[in-house]
């Protein structure tokens, strides 16, 4: 950093220290605007709870390939770690060639990668990330996720998602959750597989910092089979939520007809959520699991209002198609949860109308998506022109505080 | 923005070179300027979408779609008669010397006034 002169009175005027932001700096910098922001929205005096973040769990592949059970597929999993150069952080991953598009090619650098220093100590490189990012946004509590584990819905061998699903889950609730009581996580479940999820809510159900299971939402699966519902009567029973992460997808029979990531990103982030929902809705699972509450996370809110509208009105025409109705589907939709990235805000007249339509006041959460490509921070709340300062608390963080019983 | 503006020297002019930047501290403002065919340009460090912290982000040309008479397209290229800077927090592009985004103009860049004298750069906050 070198001074320059100055003149007119003005006391200082110095070469800022970071001068492009790479993969290589660090997050305080990265976010320091959104520090600012504490100061200027007064984020202090809010309890702020950020429902959707995530750590990089590539960056502990090998730790989390030693939690694999089974000794041959850890065998196996180790081997490829070893032997093939570009494995070492992909081994049984079902990493697709979407996630590397997501950084804009180099313009968009935290989402390529936090490669920043950290001092080596004994709190893992993550825990210190996710402070990090939170002090700087001013959020008082994360749900943290992983980031290409979300993929493992369409992965190829079910007996390795379900293997890694465990493995990872835990590396996460042994190695980062106890060390830091802001942290929270929503574990994936291997949902193909209902015995295996059964075993996985018993086994994380009641762990300190779970406060819920997750569905990643790129698969090939209608949430309604009856063999799902024993999966749904435990969390009903446990009082635990129930979320969808959505993600996307460039190989289903839509997304291929794309040749940009944009095209890709702005449709299978929703359509797969899109997808549950409605046969969530049209199945009556409401209706079969009153208690049980669900989150719908990552897809934005844009959808919302067009489900809602396109449900009923197929619904009154074909109430027979879905019998165990009772109200409109729009009726269901509003007492679902939602988080609020990536928040389309480009017609605020329409933002507006959808914050009404999902009941945002009680029903909606802040997410940052942090450090995704398209994380929205706190002020993207705070700065709503037409919240009022309740609604702006509760979507902020009094929803989640309620849901998560924080 | 103090309420009287104030003349500051910057550096010599060397310091921003062509196609490049300079990010500098004033205080609690932090303004980014920029070379582009000779001239400079400043612009506050605050993103028109999330005020991310543009200045710091990626310098480089508008991409472009070649697209023949008949309608067909011949791929991506870079025009490099328009320099943008890219936010790092989420990838908005602005040109550098209009301060706009291309795509809607009405998101823009905060510009700050800046001159070049013979003894250097001058920005005025």
């Amino acid at each position: 950093m070198s001074k320059v002169e100055v003149v007119n009175g003005v006391s200082s005027a110095t070469e800022h220290k970071v001068q492009q932001i790479t993969t290589r700096t660090d997050s305080r910098e990265i976010l320091a605007n959104a520090h600012r922001d504490i100061a200027r929205l007064h984020l202090d005096d809010y309890f702020i709870v950020d429902v959707d973040a995530h750590h990089v769990e590539f960056d502990s592949w090998s730790e989390i390939l030693d939690h694999l059970e089974n000794p041959v597929l850890r065998h196996n999993a180790k081997s490829m770690t070893q032997n093939w150069p570009n494995a070492k952080q992909l081994a049984f991953s079902n990493h697709p060639v979407g996630l590397t598009f997501q950084d804009v090619f180099g313009r968009i650098p935290h989402q390529a990668e936090l490669g920043e220093h950290v001092e080596k100590t004994e709190e893992h490189r993550d825990l210190t990330l996710v402070r990090r990012a939170m002090d700087s946004m001013g959020i008082k509590m994360q749900v943290v996720f992983p980031q290409p584990m979300l993929e493992m819905g369409l992965h190829p061998e079910p007996d390795i998602v379900t293997a890694m699903t465990f493995a990872y889950n835990r590396w996460f609730t042994r190695t980062i959750l106890p060390r830091e009581k802001r942290v929270k996580t929503l574990l994936c479940l291997p949902f193909h597989d209902p015995e295996a999820s059964l075993k996985m809510i018993k086994e994380f159900g009641e762990t300190p910092g779970v406060v819920g299971f997750m569905i990643t939402s790129q698969r090939h699966a209608g949430v309604h089979k009856n063999m799902f519902m024993r999966i749904y009567r435990e969390l009903e029973e446990r009082g635990l939520p129930l979320a969808f992460h959505a993600g996307p997808t460039w190989g289903d029979t839509m997304t291929s007809t794309m040749n940009r990531f944009l095209s890709v990103h702005s449709m299978s982030f929703v359509t797969c959520n899109m997808m549950h929902m409605t046969n969530w809705i049209v199945n009556g699972l409401p209706e079969r699991f009153p208690k049980l509450k669900v989150i719908w996370i990552e897809s934005g809110l844009a959808w919302v209002p067009f489900m809602m509208q396109r449900l009923d009105h197929e619904y009154l025409m074909r109430q027979s198609d879905a019998p165990l109705l009772k109200r409109l589907p729009s009726e269901y939709i509003q007492e679902m949860f939602f988080t609020s990235q990536p928040l389309e805000v480009t017609m605020p007249h329409m933002l507006e109308a959808t914050f009404k339509a999902v009941h945002a006041d009680t029903q909606l959460m802040y997410s940052s998506d942090w450090p995704h490509w398209d994380f929205d921070v706190p002020a993207r709340i705070a700065g709503l022109p037409f919240l009022d300062e309740q609604a702006k608390r509760n979507i902020l963080g009094e929803n989640a505080r309620k849901l998560f019983r924080l | 923005m103090p309420a009287t503006s104030q003349k500051v020297f910057v550096g010599a002019g060397e310091r921003v070179p062509e196609g490049g930047r300079l990010v500098v501290d004033i205080g609690e403002i932090t303004i980014g300027i920029f070379r582009v065919d000779g001239n400079l340009y400043a612009y506050l460090n605050r993103c028109a979408h999330q005020r991310g912290p543009v200045c710091q982000g990626k310098i480089i040309p508008r991409v472009t779609e070649v697209i023949d008479s008949g309608g067909e397209s011949h791929g991506f290229a870079f025009d490099e008669t328009h320099l943008h800077i890219v936010c790092p927090w989420h990838g908005f592009e602005y040109d550098i010397k209009t301060g706009a985004h291309p795509g809607r103009r009405s998101a823009r860049l905060i510009p700050v006034t800046v001159e070049e004298a013979a003894d250097g750069i001058y920005v005025t906050v």
